[in-house]
């Protein structure tokens, strides 16, 4: 009998309740995704949207932010091999570079890829630095991480896969590569088993770097702003002393595991270019 | 009434009790090892912040999955 009215009730009550957390945090993901306008204090661009045969190719706020930090990178190294042309010995900012540059080739690729590392060192440092400047840029007020965007991720990953395999082709012949892959001197029973594990294997490497870096980014920005968030869904400003603080504990990991992430790409590309080049160990 | 939000929350608390009894785990035998032999705290410690990231990969696996489920 009063079914129906008590039905609309609960019906508009989920309503309200769905349209102000909606309202309440959308905000967040709206913050962390990508999207067409490009906020900038006081001003809301508009970014162009392009469709060239049937693909989506507009400009977004991560595709703008990933031509920052390429204009930043090729800048700062243009500058820097002009230090080097003058004298070898470092002088300012060409300290930084040269600290850098020497733990990635001392630290990453030496160790991982043993002989034959100078082939491969180039693209090490390209994804370090790459990754190191999306990341940090990241990390400044009105600045969006690039690499917090699964294509940008799967991109860098795929690009470590070509590597390694055409570095492991070019080691050891194509076929050599593949039978390179399973262990050797094991028993012919265990075959049926192992070279579809291998063969798995090769593709879900770098499936976990695109998505080991993805998630470390996106989860960082979404944590930062949900306990900012807080203040706003609670409606008091009794909590803005504690938010705060843990937002700015937050932020501090965060650039430490910016750091970090670029460190753990790049070292265990190398680890799998190693793996991929010297099969016997 | 909807299961996947209740879904999203269970698989996010799994994942940190698995990620958080494993680094725990992994710090107590890196502070250990720096214990007994001081000399090596250096290399302890890069190794144990490698592992760390890795392990902390893995639970990232399961929070996307989560975020997921939480925003179908």
């Amino acid at each position: 009998m009063w079914v129906t009215e008590i039905n609309t009730i609960v019906d508009s009550v989920k309503a309200v309740a769905e349209a102000g957390a909606k309202k309440d945090t959308g905000w967040i993901m709206h913050h962390v995704l990508d999207s067409r306008t490009l906020d900038l204090p006081f001003i809301e661009i508009q970014l162009p949207q392009i469709h060239l045969f049937g693909m989506d190719l507009s400009i977004t706020k991560h595709l703008v932010f990933m031509w920052v930090s390429l204009i930043t990178l090729i800048l700062f190294f243009i500058y820097i091999s002009r230090t080097y042309k003058k004298t070898l010995i470092p002088h300012g900012v060409t300290n930084l570079s040269e600290i850098l540059i020497i733990f990635v080739r001392d630290e990453i690729a030496k160790p991982t890829i043993g002989k034959g590392y100078e082939k491969f060192l180039p693209y090490l440092l390209t994804a370090f630095f790459f990754i190191l400047t999306c990341n940090f840029i990241g990390l400044i007020p009105y600045g969006s991480t690039a690499t917090s965007n699964i294509s940008v991720t799967a991109t860098l990953a795929t690009i470590s896969f070509i590597v390694i395999q055409v570095g492991g082709m070019m080691k050891n012949g194509i076929f050599g590569y593949f039978k390179g892959l399973v262990p050797h001197g094991m028993p012919i029973w265990l075959l049926p088993i192992m070279i579809p594990v291998e063969l798995l294997g090769l593709f879900t490497k770098p499936f976990a770097l695109a998505i080991r870096l993805f998630a470390n980014m996106t989860a960082g920005h979404i944590v930062i702003m949900a306990l900012l968030g807080l203040i706003f869904i609670l409606h008091t400003y009794i909590v803005v002393p504690v938010s705060v603080s843990f937002a700015l504990f937050i932020y501090l990991l965060e650039i430490l595991v910016a750091l970090l992430q670029a460190y753990i790409f790049t070292m265990l590309s190398s680890l799998f270019i190693g793996m991929a080049v010297h099969q016997d160990h | 009434m909807d299961l996947a939000h209740l879904a999203a929350g269970f698989g996010a608390a799994l994942t940190v009790i698995g990620g958080a009894f494993g680094i725990g785990k992994l710090a107590s035998s890196a502070m250990e090892a720096s214990g007994r032999q001081p000399e090596a705290a250096g290399d302890i410690r890069t190794s144990m912040i490698i592992a760390a990231a890795l392990i902390e990969g893995i639970s990232l696996f399961a929070l996307v999955i989560c975020i997921l489920l939480a925003l179908k």
